[in-house]
């Protein structure tokens, strides 16, 4: 399990979840709450790596 | 003013109830019977704990002339019975060479933080704040 993208969907899913749970009491909230956290996850790791894309590796 | 019996009762209650939620991440929330919440920390707590360990993230000693070590080395421990289990067996010693290192120290660390935080929820659940 080396790929960065599993891996960051793997975290941004658990964080999701537990915070939703943590924070809202209904199913409904909850999986409305993890679902824009998860996307905002996504969302931002995906563009924060492109951001790094021109920088080199070495 | 001394505390009256019922209050130490409580209290004492209250710190069996933030161990067993340390211990066993969601436990606190099963105790509470809100059952939902309970088996969902008691099964995702522990596989991100057990993934972070897969992809050799590293266990942090107690090293307090490195801070940082230190401060990640509490949030371990915040996972509760699973650290003590993995140290215990020899798992957590991280293979800082492995592409997935950071990701593994990622997930224990945060794995940890969240059953912190889950704790914290029980406790106010348990007073009945929530």
């Amino acid at each position: 399990m080396q790929s960065h993208m599993v891996l960051l969907v793997l975290f941004a899913f658990f964080v999701s979840l537990v915070f939703a749970v943590i924070a809202k009491d209904s199913a409904r909230e909850q999986a409305r709450l993890g679902g824009l956290m998860f996307g905002g996850f996504m969302l931002v790791g995906i563009v924060v790596s492109w951001l790094m894309y021109p920088f080199p590796l070495h | 003013m001394r505390a009256t019996a019922a209050e130490e009762t409580q209290s004492g209650t209250l710190v069996l109830l933030c161990l067993a939620s340390w211990a066993i991440p969601g436990a606190g929330h099963l105790w509470l019977g809100r059952r939902a919440k309970g088996l969902i920390f008691l099964v995702a707590l522990p596989l991100m704990f057990v993934i972070g360990l897969a992809i050799r993230g590293r266990l942090f000693p107690f090293d307090l002339a490195e801070p940082l070590v230190a401060l990640a080395a509490v949030a371990d421990v915040g996972i509760g019975l699973p650290y003590l289990i993995a140290s215990a067996l020899g798992y957590g010693g991280g293979e800082v060479r492995a592409v997935t290192y950071e990701y593994g120290n990622a997930f224990l660390i945060v794995a940890g933080l969240l059953n912190l935080l889950v704790m914290i929820d029980a406790y106010d659940v348990a007073m009945g704040r929530k």
